[in-house]
């Protein structure tokens, strides 16, 4: 009795989260002063699932009238938060996190179908992540005479923030949490391709018996961030998106005297040494660049692989992405999903295209993309020089350039070659090589035998033109206090 | 597909010495003990269900060296336990038999006879098992006892003393002198006992050191201390195996053993050597699982996929 050996062995069933957890109306208003409202302008636009193309929702759209009248409902409201006790503040907070926590499933099935992303990422890393950080910052609300900043550091006012697509309900969790706590109150635009987990969360405040008016949420475009950035009544602003806008901001916003913090674009440069665990080391660089379809500001986009060990490395590297599994993001089994947007996917596209005109070597496993969404198998660049395209821009998808070194001095030398700053891995079993690498990288999170790890404890920002200001732990609270 | 080991031993050179030999196992790459965990309880989240899971069950059923190391068993054990293996459920023959049974030398004649007619192999656990603790002359007699009696497989323990003492050499040549004892007829598994290894490094260059003396299989654990078959030694264990491969042509198969009790546990490992070793290990002569009571487990999940209703521990068979 044998038995029957199938043509592929072992096929996975489809395991798709339901749908049915969450509940997504037809179309969603501007959320000021504690209420949903029409744009003054009467716009709206469409929010579509990525991996489909389906329409979720139609959301009104925020032009320079509703700007107005969120920061002039924020700055009211500031008087009494920011005479709140911080203790009361935390119970909000706290609140707020234990809402999350509640609704977590329903949040990361709503993302998972905005934003592409796999819903294994969405429920076992950004959910989890956006309740924790909720919590550290409750937990700050009532200490921040002892954080440091001297006795009895003052909020700034009204914190207008601008976030982005990638990690929409994270990004949000870095803002609001730490304005709150410290006493701030918010205009927050999400990104016009993930509006709807921000308007959840409004929900989220309502639910928590938030005042009115402390937290207000603006979908729209370029010119409602840009409308919000530039307006006189706000205090502070944060930004976190690419290097481009960021630098239009810090023109906006030079000679006021608004506080900013921006956390820009990034190329993190992940360092393979001789003497790497070889089979985890594989698994970081996997987690490093396909992780979120590799947009991430601190993917470890460029791989530093020292030759001695090149070829083995990338043997094993190409075997264990022919093992990633693409396709629908709401089945459990999926390891990448679809890309944000059209507009992303071309953006993706163009740059690989360039890496091949540039003369570097491209390389796929073998992978069905399905037919309608965006979609971007895992890619591989080898041959890659220092002075290629794909070396240096950020490609912001599932693409990772493959370069080599030979000594430490010349892995430190290329990997601070970048215009970036913000992120780079280490492998290697020496632990004084990582102390000696570490300490010469210039980027602002450097990892050791482990990559894209996050934690609210943790401080995050860049160097050059990855930014500047930090964002989580006890750094993460000078950015909304005067200090 | 590859040749089985050898007496031709790949990596001949590495094992001139006793030093030679520790600076190559030594030079293997480390394990980095947290990133190894977290890969293989990734692994154990992919969801496996209806066509996939019966699949896996007939899978994992086939790859079971069901086993009986007790002292106190009896030649009436043991031959229920072999017609067991040959039909694991009597109201379903379409169920296949086990890979083998697994018993001490001195019931391989009465598991063979018990077996006999079938697919059915009899592993037995040489080499004074489980400690591992008695002169190498003892071990081979022992061996060469089970060999007689008819043992398709010996599955030997290593003396960990002389690994954790650094004493390489002195486990390779053990291994060298059982595997010659194994004669042509019988493949050797070789124990290491990864509970008392204790760190990820020793089990990386346990599974080298195995390899190149010639195992057949490399296997986890004796069933009989604290911890024994987990999902992450099982992983590292493919790796090695993997990349043996890659090195020398040579193909070695893999048994977890200890502690696998239910159909879920054994389906994680499944996936953990799909994902790791691909096809090429996903049957019976390249992975087993070494263990008594998850053939019962798997017997009533596959009783439920046929039939819709869970039917319970009386509706199989026990020994």
């Amino acid at each position: 009795m044998t038995i029957e050996k199938r043509s592929s062995a072992f096929e996975y069933a489809p395991a798709p989260e339901s749908r049915a957890v969450v509940d997504i109306a037809p179309s969603y208003g501007l959320f000021i002063d504690g209420e949903f409202v029409d744009a003054a302008e009467g716009r709206v636009f469409k929010t579509i699932s990525p991996s489909t193309e389906e329409v979720l929702s139609e959301v009104a759209q925020a032009g320079e009238a509703d700007v107005e009248r969120a920061v002039k409902a924020a700055r009211k409201a500031f008087e009494k938060w920011s005479a709140l006790p911080g203790a009361e503040r935390a119970k909000y907070l706290f609140r707020i996190a234990r809402i999350i926590q509640e609704r977590s499933r329903e949040l990361a099935v709503l993302e998972t179908l905005d934003n592409g992303k796999p819903i294994k990422e969405t429920r076992d890393a950004d959910l989890p992540l956006v309740a924790a950080h909720f919590f550290y910052y409750a937990g700050w609300a009532d200490k921040l005479d002892h954080a440091g900043f001297g006795a009895n550091p003052r909020p700034l006012g009204v914190a207008g923030q601008v976030i982005p697509w990638n990690f929409p309900l994270l990004m949000l969790a870095w803002k609001i949490a730490p304005a709150l706590a410290t006493g701030n109150t918010v205009v927050l635009k999400p990104a016009e391709t993930t509006p709807l987990s921000a308007l959840f969360f409004a929900d989220i405040c309502r639910q928590a018996g938030l005042p009115k008016g402390v937290v207000n949420i603006l979908p729209g475009y370029g010119d409602t961030g840009a409308a919000l950035v530039a307006h006189p009544d706000v205090n502070k602003v944060a930004f976190t998106g690419s290097t481009a806008v960021g630098k239009e901001i810090a023109r906006t916003v030079a000679g006021t005297r608004k506080k900013v913090t921006l956390e820009l674009g990034g190329k993190g440069a992940n360092i393979v040494f001789d003497d790497a665990p070889i089979d985890q080391a594989v698994e970081g660089i996997v987690t490093g660049i396909f992780f979120n379809q590799g947009q991430v500001c601190c993917a470890g986009s460029r791989l530093l692989v020292q030759e001695s060990i090149q070829e083995e490395l990338l043997d094993s590297l190409k075997r264990r992405l022919s093992t990633l599994r693409l396709g629908d993001p709401l089945d459990k089994n999926t390891d990448i999903g679809a890309i944000n947007s059209a507009e992303q996917l071309a953006r993706i596209t163009s740059l690989v295209e360039a890496g091949e005109a540039e003369g570097a070597e491209r390389w796929s496993p073998a992978c069905e993309l399905p037919s309608s969404g965006y979609w971007f198998a895992p890619t591989l660049f080898t041959n890659v020089t220092q002075a290629h395209t794909i070396a240096r821009d950020e490609i912001f998808g599932p693409v990772l350039s493959v370069l080599s070194f030979r000594t430490p001095d010349e892995a430190v030398a290329k990997a601070n070659n970048t215009q970036y700053g913000l992120s780079a891995g280490i492998w290697t079993e020496k632990g004084s090589r990582i102390l000696a690498v570490a300490n010469k990288l210039r980027a602002g999170v450097v990892w050791s035998n482990t990559f894209n790890k996050f934690d609210p404890t943790s401080p995050f920002g860049g160097y050059k033109e990855s930014g500047f200001g930090r964002e989580g732990g006890r750094h993460g609270l000078e950015a909304y206090l005067d200090v | 597909m590859p040749t089985t080991a050898s007496t031709a031993l790949p990596l001949k050179d590495v094992t001139a010495s006793d030093s030679t030999l520790r600076r190559y196992l030594h030079g293997l790459p480390g394990v980095d003990a947290v990133g190894l965990e977290a890969r293989a309880a990734s692994l154990g989240t992919r969801s496996i269900k209806t066509t996939a899971k019966a699949y896996a069950i007939d899978l994992a059923i086939s790859m079971v060296d069901l086993t009986t190391l007790e002292g106190a068993d009896t030649a009436g054990k043991v031959r229920s336990l072999g017609a067991k293996a040959v039909r694991p459920d009597p109201t379903d023959r379409t169920a296949p038999a086990t890979a083998a049974v697994c018993v001490y030398p001195d019931m391989v004649a009465v598991a063979k006879e018990a077996v006999a007619g079938s697919t059915v192999k009899v592993a037995s656990v040489a080499t004074a098992f489980p400690a591992g603790r008695a002169a190498i002359g003892v071990k081979l007699a022992d061996v060469r006892d089970a060999v007689a009696a008819g043992a398709d497989e010996i599955d030997m323990v290593i003396d960990r003393g002389a690994f954790l003492a650094g004493n390489y050499l002195k486990v390779y040549e053990e291994i060298v002198a059982v595997k010659e004892a194994c004669g042509a007829s019988a493949r050797l598994k070789v124990i290491f006992e990864t509970g008392e290894l204790s760190t990820y490094d020793n089990i990386r260059r346990a599974s080298w050191l195995g390899m190149i003396a010639g195992a057949d299989f490399i296997k986890t654990s004796t069933g009989k201390v604290a911890v024994n078959a987990t999902p992450a030694n099982t992983l590292l264990m493919l790796e090695a195996v993997r990349d043996f491969r890659a090195q020398t042509g040579v193909q070695v198969g893999v048994k977890p053993a200890g502690g696998i009790r239910t159909t879920k546990d054994a389906v994680k490992f499944l996936v953990v050597v799909n994902e790791t070793v691909g096809e090429d290990w996903l049957d019976n002569h390249w992975f087993r699982f070494g263990a008594s009571s998850l053939l019962n487990d798997l017997l009533m999940q596959r009783q439920k996929l046929a039939t819709g209703r869970y039917s319970g521990p009386d509706y199989v068979t026990v020994d």
